[in-house]
């Protein structure tokens, strides 16, 4: 472990102490400098797998987002956290794609739910949403229930994707006897719903 | 000749003897004794759809055991779990492929509403762009739920004006009586733990 504080100790672009918390080491890293410390973990220090990237969206609070780096070394069996902070005005970060071939995926993932663009990225393009889909979900401004968005090329609802009925949030129901319609009100709802848009049409 | 005369596999039809019915019947009978699923199995429901082919549910009784994995082959789509906007295009794709007459179940909570899924993701539903003919609630239902799910659709099939529809290739259902709409099965399976049961496991 002494080892791993002293290899730390000369990690390019380090920011602050690390800080370790029952076991586990995290440190802030510079955003310019976060391939060069990725590079010296994995070349001089041993650390051959990146387990995982995610983006983090501290809403309210500034910078904004995060993207955090868990690495292991399975020669010296141990993990690594980086934390590298992003504003909110300049959401771009350096692929480490270049480093373990692996974050292709995990930065496309943060890119599709955070859009954070990652520089240098071979492929960096939605993963998990369709091509074209205009938001970034897993933002905390975004409603959970979704937006109305068009959808290319489905004729899902005449194309559209409808915001989910939430009527004031998931699982919805009343206890009690009754017929379900009576009980969940998303189900009497989207009937209602459902004969105006016939009517309509 | 007036009593209705009911067929099934336990009679038999001797040489001589002469069965007078309307061809809508026949075909129908035909139709229903024979539906090969299309299995969509999205998420775990299908589990349960996999389950309700094996050997212990059997939906060979139902005729209905050939699951095809091939659009052309199928009658019937069973969606078996949670359908997101991104898997949307390819259902209706697939479903659009199947030749008429076709059927469809919406298997679970997910299929017939969206379930617990309320989110930006899963579509609400997949009645927003498949005509399903039967809803099974539960989550995910067990395969007695298909089966009656499937018993339903049977009967649906009975009703319909076979002959007329194949005129009108365009359009699909017409019935001659009841049921009207989609059918809704509420299957309310609670496993039996008794004692047979841990018999067979051998536990006990
Ligand atoms: S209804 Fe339940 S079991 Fe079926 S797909 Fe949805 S979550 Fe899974």
């Amino acid at each position: 472990m002494t080892n791993l504080q002293s290899l730390i100790t000369n990690l390019p672009g380090r920011l602050g102490e690390p800080v370790e918390f029952r076991g586990e080491v995290t440190v802030m890293v510079d955003r310019a400098k976060i391939l060069d410390a990725c590079r010296y973990l994995k070349e001089q220090c041993g650390f051959d797998m990146l387990t995982d990237i995610a983006g983090v969206d501290n809403y309210g609070e500034d910078p904004r987002y995060a993207v955090v780096y868990h690495v292991y070394s399975l020669p010296h069996r141990c993990m690594v956290r980086l934390k590298v902070a992003v504003p909110e005005d300049d959401m771009v970060v350096d692929s480490v794609v270049s480093v373990w071939r692996t974050a292709d995926w995990h930065e496309r993932e943060a890119f599709d739910m955070f859009g954070i663009r990652f520089r240098n990225h071979p492929n960096l393009k939605r993963i998990l949403m369709w091509d074209g889909y205009p938001y970034h979900p897993l933002r905390k401004d975004f409603p959970l229930a979704g937006m109305e968005t068009e959808l290319p090329e489905t004729a899902v609802g005449a194309g559209r994707v409808e915001a989910a009925p939430m009527l004031g949030g998931p699982f919805v129901t009343t206890p009690g006897a009754g017929t379900a319609a009576r009980r969940e009100p998303r189900q009497a709802d989207t009937s209602a719903e459902r004969a105006d848009k016939k009517g309509a049409s | 000749m007036s009593d209705p005369v009911v067929i099934g596999v336990d009679q038999k039809i001797e040489s001589r003897d002469l069965i007078v019915t309307r061809l809508d019947a026949a075909v129908d009978w035909c139709r229903k004794n024979s539906v090969w699923p299309m299995p969509m199995g999205l998420a775990c429901c299908a589990i349960e759809l996999m389950a309700a082919g094996a050997s212990r549910f059997d939906i060979a009784r139902f005729g209905a055991e050939v699951m095809r994995f091939s659009p052309r082959q199928s009658d019937l789509m069973i969606v078996a779990g949670t359908c997101v906007y991104k898997m949307a295009g390819v259902v209706k794709r697939v479903w659009d492929q199947m030749a008429e007459p076709k059927w469809c179940i919406a298997m679970g909570a997910c299929a017939s509403t969206g379930g617990m899924y309320r989110s930006y993701a899963v579509v609400q539903g997949v009645d927003r762009f498949l005509p399903v003919d039967v809803y099974i609630s539960g989550c995910p239902p067990r395969p007695e739920a298909l089966l009656e799910g499937l018993m339903a659709l049977q009967r649906k099939i009975q009703q319909e004006a076979a002959l007329k529809n194949m005129k009108r290739s365009d359009q699909r259902g017409g019935l001659y009586a009841m049921p009207q709409g989609p059918v809704i099965v509420r299957g309310e399976y609670a496993p039996q733990m008794g004692d047979r049961r841990l018999e067979i496991g051998g536990r006990k």
